[in-house]
């Protein structure tokens, strides 16, 4: 049960260009981390230095067998560039899925109950956006130590204000609907009516905060994997690809430029797709993509 | 008016407050700060004079407290690698930052606002379909990549701009560009959506039909009304910029708060760490401010009801 799909809205789904381009990019990236191990040409790990630095296949001095090069260790770029998105991804989706566990619950708890917890919960969410997540991700991988699992908890808990505030305010917008008076006089648990009732009627919201959520994941977890703050040196990902490609910027562009593509295509991708489920949702709100905030 | 931004003068200081127990809980993320905070073969009777000595053996409210009484004054400590007061050394790199923030969003703003004026009086023709094209592309690609691009291009090929440092405005140019393109993109797209939305209005065909020229209709009626989504845009971009600006800042070898800090965590600096949270949240609480002022200048109804 998807809030306010009406015929209408559905029968203008297969017509939306820019929606299904998204959906085929990120139908495209989604395969290339699941197949990743038939799908690249090399180990994205194997060092070989006698190809150190080996152009793109197109440019003078490239070969067919590295057609994007070789970076500063030999290592195939393709190769590494295609096993990258594995990391992205999985951060990405775990992170806005756990952060979407966190707001969503608070959002819930805080739009139905009001008073107190409300405005308890609410004034978290003012300090947590005092501070910039960029900001206090760093603060808190240094203090953790760097790791999958820690990137993950802090860009969790970073990020939750995002759905704890379109949440909490259409749950008190949704509150008062007549269907959860008879829901409450029928004697339904608070509990029963909260998830039973008033969250599928939220939960399109929810998907398109969580679609954008992801393009935002994407480049924070690419951010903190620049600045070496990310999971484990020896996996690749396309925050550290690009990393390791800064000392060869003025010689050999290809290190660093082709993960950053990769990186813009699918969260361009995530955009689109989230930007056409949004305006099935609701094609009246074009400003809400935005209350996700980096 | 005065009621209002007293109002929202308290909301700011329940924040802070809320941030410094954030900015406190910090040194507790790691469980054991003594074992974070020494070096790994720290005999265990000096650790638990570290402990005493630091008030770590005392109960968490209890060290709390120590830690707002000496926040509020100003000590967050000594840095461990700089040996001198942390907040001074944060304090020192203020100024280069805002300068790097700054100049970040003018030049976001320099471009967005004619951009998405441009889109939304030209809907569906060329322009438009580019400039909404520039949105996708400027929201989508991460800024340390784009400083690098921008390396790569401007500094190394052309070498219209230096690669580094902080010597005249020229040095500013890519830093700001790189901490200021998702905003620049985000504030077109928003600027855009909200003119098309206030243009559908009813006032606005009123003031047609009543013989007002179309530019004066766009610029006097359209437009007051269409910065008040765009402000609220700005002040969630504020966050964005100052921590774009900590991106570009260890991209360009930049001399601000951000590189500060990044470099402080190699050194398990953890003052220092703790007073850049502070000072990015004091920061943000009185753009905020700062905005929230300008909001109920620019909407009689917030002044009134907010």
């Amino acid at each position: 049960m998807v809030d306010g799909l009406t015929d209408d809205r559905l029968r203008r789904i297969p017509r939306h260009p820019a929606g299904w381009t998204g959906v085929g990019m990120v139908m495209l990236v989604v395969m290339m981390a699941v197949f990743a191990p038939w799908l690249s040409p090399h180990d994205p790990q194997r060092q070989d230095l006698t190809l150190r630095l080996k152009p793109p296949a197109w440019i003078e001095g490239g070969s067919g067998a590295h057609l994007l090069g070789t970076d500063g260790l030999g290592r195939d770029v393709l190769s590494r560039v295609i096993h990258g998105s594995r990391i992205s991804l999985l951060v990405s989706f775990s992170a806005a899925g756990l952060s979407g566990v966190i707001g969503v619950s608070l959002g819930l708890v805080a739009g139905y109950f009001g008073g107190a917890v409300d405005g308890l919960l609410s004034r978290l969410g003012d300090v947590q956006q005092a501070i910039p997540v960029l900001v206090l991700a760093i603060a808190a991988v240094a203090m953790l130590g760097p790791g999958l699992l820690n990137l993950l908890l802090v860009l969790s808990v970073t990020t939750w204000i995002n759905y704890f505030r379109v949440v909490r305010g259409q749950v008190l917008a949704v509150r008062e609907e007549l269907y959860v008076w008879a829901a409450r006089s029928l004697g339904c648990s608070s509990l029963r009516i909260l998830f039973r009732h008033i969250l599928p009627n939220v939960s399109a919201s929810i998907i398109v905060v969580g679609t954008l959520l992801i393009a935002n994941m994407i480049i924070f977890e690419a951010s903190l994997s620049f600045l070496g703050l990310g999971g484990a040196v020896d996996i690749p990902t396309w925050g550290r690809i690009v990393s390791d490609g800064r000392e060869y910027i003025s010689t050999a562009w290809w290190i660093s430029f082709f993960p950053g593509l990769a990186i813009s295509f699918t969260v361009m991708g995530i955009n689109l797709l989230g930007d056409w489920l949004r305006e099935i949702g609701d094609p009246r709100t074009s400003v809400q993509r935005f209350v996700v905030g980096r | 008016m005065a009621r209002y931004i007293l109002y929202r003068m308290a909301h700011g200081l329940v924040v802070l407050v809320g941030v410094s127990v954030v900015v406190f809980l910090l040194m507790h993320l790691s469980g054991d700060p003594a074992a974070v905070l020494l070096p790994l073969d720290t005999p265990p009777e000096d650790v638990a004079i570290f402990r005493r000595e630091m008030g770590l053996d005392r109960p968490l409210p209890v060290q709390y407290a120590h830690f707002l009484s000496r926040a509020v004054r100003g000590n967050f400590g000594y840095s461990y690698h700089y040996r001198t007061d942390a907040l001074f050394i944060v304090l020192q790199r203020l100024p280069a930052t805002l300068k790097l923030a700054g100049a970040a969003l003018l030049f976001s703003l320099f471009f967005s606002l004619p951009a998405g004026f441009v889109a939304a009086t030209l809907k569906d023709t060329w322009w438009d379909l580019l400039i909404r094209s520039f949105v996708l592309v400027g929201q989508a690609v991460p800024g340390f990549w784009l400083a690098l691009v921008l390396i790569m291009l401007l500094a190394v090929r052309w070498q219209w701009f230096p690669v580094s440092g902080s010597q005249g405005w020229q040095s500013l140019v890519l830093p700001a560009i790189t901490a200021g393109s998702f905003s620049m993109a985000t504030v077109t797209y928003i600027l855009r959506s909200s003119l098309l939305e206030v243009m559908a209005k009813e006032y606005i065909l009123t003031a047609h039909s009543k013989g007002v020229g179309p530019w004066a209709v766009l610029t006097r009626h359209a437009l007051k009304n269409a910065a008040i989504p765009v402000m609220a845009v700005i002040g969630v971009q504020i966050g964005w910029l100052l921590g774009g600006s900590v991106v570009a800042e260890v991209i360009f070898a930049y001399p601000g708060m951000g590189r500060l800090a990044v470099n402080s965590i190699g050194y398990r600096d953890l003052p220092v760490l703790q007073a850049f949270v502070a000072v990015m949240a004091v920061l943000v609480v009185l753009l905020n401010l700062g905005l929230d002022v300008l909001y109920a200048w620019l909407d009689p109804r917030i002044r009134l009801y907010g």
